[in-house]
């Protein structure tokens, strides 16, 4: 009898320790992955300061300026969160895909067709409706343009299991031109000698926030990332997207529709690639120039590994690079450092952390065994 | 546990196994096996899929070491680290899929591994490999590009290439599997030749004719144990039928590890509860079924199954039971047929629409298909019911739900998990079958399909599978087992069906002499 009064105190007393441990274990972690994620950052902005150095440049004068202009000027942060607007919907374009296994990378065809169709149709469809009408319609018709540029490859996936890599690519370079063409021929603004589409007037754009220049593109941005993150971790829907690509014949045994899941997923991702563009123009661009490609999605792709599709995290990285980039298009000017730095730098990024999550696995394997 | 006898004279073996085992996690590949391989001998490996012969070879030649045990090569202990360490020794490997380049030729594949900053001296490596294709009686042509021969010449071509790179240890893993009959009994005879010159040949198969054909000395593999051997001596005065039969006794007798778990206690059939001929309707009825398969093509099924029946479906590995059971659970598509599912036609329903109808497939490739290993135990658990309530309202997770089934099927199903939350993966081989029991045991099943239930499992993983699967019978589901254990479809079904090249070829009751009528129909002898 004494024994089983005794036994469920005791239990409960090792329930608890364990769960002090467990709680520990937890609090290391976290730090570990803090300093996971910042050990490597430091680390590069001092590699890329090496390069600077290399190249005749004061390193502390260049990142000085970079967080000055990027950062802490009011016309700089202004446009860096205008710049975060597209790159966020791009960015959680590529977390649905990336997340189910599918290696979309014909974002900036998506973009640029987008970003072309919406710069043509806004501007006559402001004769007819109202401009929070023309909004919601030509955002509308941006992200359904991206999608059905991603039609090929997402049937050539679903049907035939074509490789989704090289396709997206393929009609990325066919859409690219594509808008090229549209712009140079069918889209051409007769009012200028500049081969770009009929400008938009501010008053015609998406609202700014408050009393400056910010787009709220961004604010369209912020609720894309944190939607397609809670649909990913929370939902039925996400779930099945994320067994698709962690076991694609689990999957099918499983009963889920494989090829109308890849088909969804491939018109989500590129929708969001579509709307990205859309937003660039509706929101800060107002026109498309012709040969005008700002080939976002493959600066993006990195970000959203060193985010590990990670939603958070991919903002924080995002408004990075946001910085680095806005700051270094001042610096340019200034400075004399090429625009094309910041890829330098958040490139030297990516490979540190690829390196740390290296040792970090080493370091876990000896020590289990 | 071993027949075999010492070989006539005092021939030192090449190599010897001595006590290998080997482990992954989950499961014991090979369990304690010795064996001697002698020259001028060729030593047959014969076991099932899974018996451990694969795990060998990759010991052998270098590319897997043994958890415990040693392997001696001429009569001293030697580490086999690397696979150029196996070259080193003489031990060479030729696999069941050609490893030869396509698009070079075949002087250019022997010379591939050679010094990268020499030019290659394809004149004299084509001179050298023609002597040698000649010195064991082939044909090679060396300037020919290798995917414009027959894959039984690339074998040729393989085995000319070991030799030159100084093998005198061959082994050939299971090289008969993709070769036509003709190129079989050609790579037969050309063994017989490499053993007439001294060197010591592994030839590894698991169809029965070969090995007794061309071996000189037979080893029987059965989950990841040597169940016993055939010497030469006893190959010869036993003669080929004599020693086929010998054979089928080791690889399917119950001599094995298996008595153990045979529950001999409670008799060693099941009492009939509702055979099939009490004219109830039957649960699960397959008529004329044919599934396309390129290399297995499934057709003329006939099943009929009732409630609370168990049906063995017994055969070699690789005779479409897989195909069977995939297109039985709705993941192949029917090429013709019907089956039905408590009367309704459920052929043309896709997989999840035939889960409701209450048809439950576990599936032998547990890692495979059968769970996400990233993913959370309490995941897997509902990975067939995705979006269903109260798991899932409106599409969104519901936490607590999850957790608390996923915590009854634990403590109900005995899984073994440290956590709900830990990622299935992580689990050993019998509690991921019993995730995927729980899973598919649970909620209104009505027919059950096993495939390979206790494949890999550790003794009381697999009693407790057998328990299971009793146990649905007993709670009135139609069963259907696919097993290559015989033994479990005589302790578990009603009527065992014996398949063969995609076709049932007979189906006997489950009575006293079930065994010899089994043995009789996979070795073709009552075909």
């Amino acid at each position: 009898m004494s024994v089983e009064v005794q036994d469920p105190s005791a239990n409960s007393q090792a329930a608890a320790k364990s769960d002090i441990i467990v709680r520990r274990r937890l609090l290391s972690d976290r730090l570990q992955l803090i300093a996971l994620s910042l050990g490597p950052l430091v680390a590069a902005i001092l590699v890329a300061s090496l390069i600077l150095i290399a190249m005749g440049v004061d390193p502390v004068a260049y990142y000085t300026y970079i967080v000055n202009r990027g950062l802490l000027s009011p016309s700089g942060i202004e446009a860096t969160l205008t710049r975060m607007g597209p790159l966020l919907l791009i960015a959680a374009g590529l977390i649905v895909a990336f997340r189910a296994g599918i290696w979309n990378l014909g974002g900036d065809a998506q973009f640029l067709l987008g970003a072309v169709v919406v710069a043509a149709l806004a501007p006559v469809l402001t004769a007819y409706m109202p401009v929070w009408l023309v909004l919601i319609v030509t955002l509308i018709v941006g992200a359904i343009i991206g999608a059905l540029w991603s039609l090929v490859p997402a049937l050539l996936r679903a049907r035939q299991g074509v490789n989704e890599i090289i396709t997206t690519m393929m009609m990325s370079f066919l859409g690219i031109s594509l808008s090229n063409v549209l712009v140079k021929i069918f889209f051409l603004d007769p009012a200028t000698n500049v081969p770009q589409t009929r400008t938009l007037p501010v008053e015609d754009r998406l609202p700014r926030l408050f009393d400056t220049t910010i787009s709220s593109g961004v604010l369209i941005g912020l609720v894309a990332i944190l939607v397609v993150h809670y649909v990913m971790a929370k939902t039925a829907f996400g779930l099945k997207l994320r067994i698709v690509g962690a076991n694609a014949k689990a999957a099918v045994h499983a009963g889920l529709s494989v090829s109308a899941l890849t088909i969804g997923v491939f018109a989500i991702s590129a929708g969001f690639s579509g709307l990205s563009g859309a937003i660039a123009v509706l929101g800060q661009y107002g026109n498309v120039r012709a040969d005008w490609n700002p080939a976002y999605t493959l600066t993006i792709v990195p970000l959203v590994f060193l985010a590990r599709f990670n939603g958070f995290a991919t903002i924080a990285y995002v408004f990075l690079f946001s910085v680095l980039s806005i700051g270094s298009e001042s610096a340019a000017r200034r400075l004399g450092v090429p625009n094309y730095f910041t890829l330098v730098t958040m490139a030297i990024l990516l490979i540190l952390l690829g390196i740390t999550e290296m040792l970090d696995q080493k370091r876990r394997e000896s020590r289990r065994t | 546990m071993t027949l075999s006898s010492q070989p006539a004279d005092d021939a030192k073996p090449l190599v010897s196994l001595k006590s290998i085992t080997k482990r992954f996690p989950g499961i014991v590949a090979n369990d304690s096996i010795s064996i001697d391989f002698f020259p001028g001998e060729v030593h047959v490996l014969l076991g099932e899929n899974g018996a451990g012969k694969s795990t060998l070879v990759s010991m052998l030649s270098g590319l897997q070491q043994p958890s415990e045990g040693s392997i001696m090569v001429d009569g001293t202990e030697m580490p086999i680290a690397s696979p150029q360490k196996a070259l080193a020794l003489g031990i060479g490997t030729v696999f069941q899929h050609s490893m030869l380049v396509p698009s070079l030729t075949l002087t250019d594949n022997v010379n591939l591994g050679g010094a990268w900053w020499k030019t290659p001296d394809r004149e004299a490596i084509a001179t050298r490999m023609e002597e040698t294709a000649r010195s064991i009686g082939v044909e090679v042509n060396p300037t020919a590009i290798t995917s414009s021969l027959s894959l039984g010449e690339q074998q040729q071509a393989e085995i000319v290439r070991a030799l030159m790179r100084g093998s005198r240890f061959l082994i050939l893993d299971e090289a008969t599997a993709m070769l036509t009959p003709k190129d079989a009994e050609k790579l037969g005879q050309l063994m017989r030749r490499l053993v007439a010159q001294g060197l010591a040949v592994i030839f590894i198969t698991h169809k029965l004719n070969e090995a007794v054909a061309y071996g000189d000395r037979i080893s029987v593999l059965r989950l990841g144990r040597k169940v016993g051997a055939l010497g030469p001596d006893e190959l010869k005065s036993l003669g080929p039928e004599a020693a086929t039969k010998e054979i089928i006794r080791l690889m399917f007798g119950s001599n094995g590890n298996q008595a153990a778990v045979t529950a001999k206690a409670d008799g060693a059939m099941r009492p009939r509860i509702n055979g099939a001929g009490t004219g109830a309707a039957p649960v699960l009825e397959i008529l004329a079924l044919e599934v396309d398969d390129d290399s297995v093509p499934v057709s003329g099924i006939e099943l009929k199954i009732g409630a609370g029946e168990i049906v063995g479906i017994a055969g070699i590995d690789g005779n479409g039971q897989k195909q069977l059971a995939e297109a039985l659970a709705g993941q192949r598509p029917v090429k013709n047929g019907r089956i039905y599912l408590d009367g309704q036609p459920i052929e043309d329903l896709p997989i999840g629409a035939r889960r409701h109808r209450g048809l439950r497939y576990v599936t032998d490739d547990r890692l495979g298909e059968g769970t996400v290993g990233a993913f959370p135990v309490s995941i897997n658990l509902l990975l067939k019911q995705i979006g269903e309530a109260p798991f899932w309202r409106s599409g969104i997770e519901q936490g607590g739900a999850i957790a608390d089934n996923a915590r009854k099927q634990v403590k109900d199903y005995d899984i073994r998990t440290p956590d709900i939350e830990t990622p299935a993966g992580k689990l050993s081989g019998g509690n991921i079958q019993k995730l995927l029991l729980a899973r598919e045991l649970t909620g209104s099943a009505r027919a059950v399909i096993f495939a390979k239930p206790t494949y890999g499992l550790d003794l009381n993983n697999i009693a407790a599978s057998r328990r299971r699967i009793r146990e649905a019978a007993d709670g009135g589901k139609a069963v259907i087992v696919l097993s290559t254990e015989l033994d479990e479809l005589i302790e578990l079904s009603d009527r065992i069906a014996v398949m063969s090249q995609g076709r049932i070829v007979g189906i006997v009751e489950n009575d006293g002499d079930a065994r010899q009528k089994i043995g009789e129909f996979m070795s073709g002898v009552a075909a």
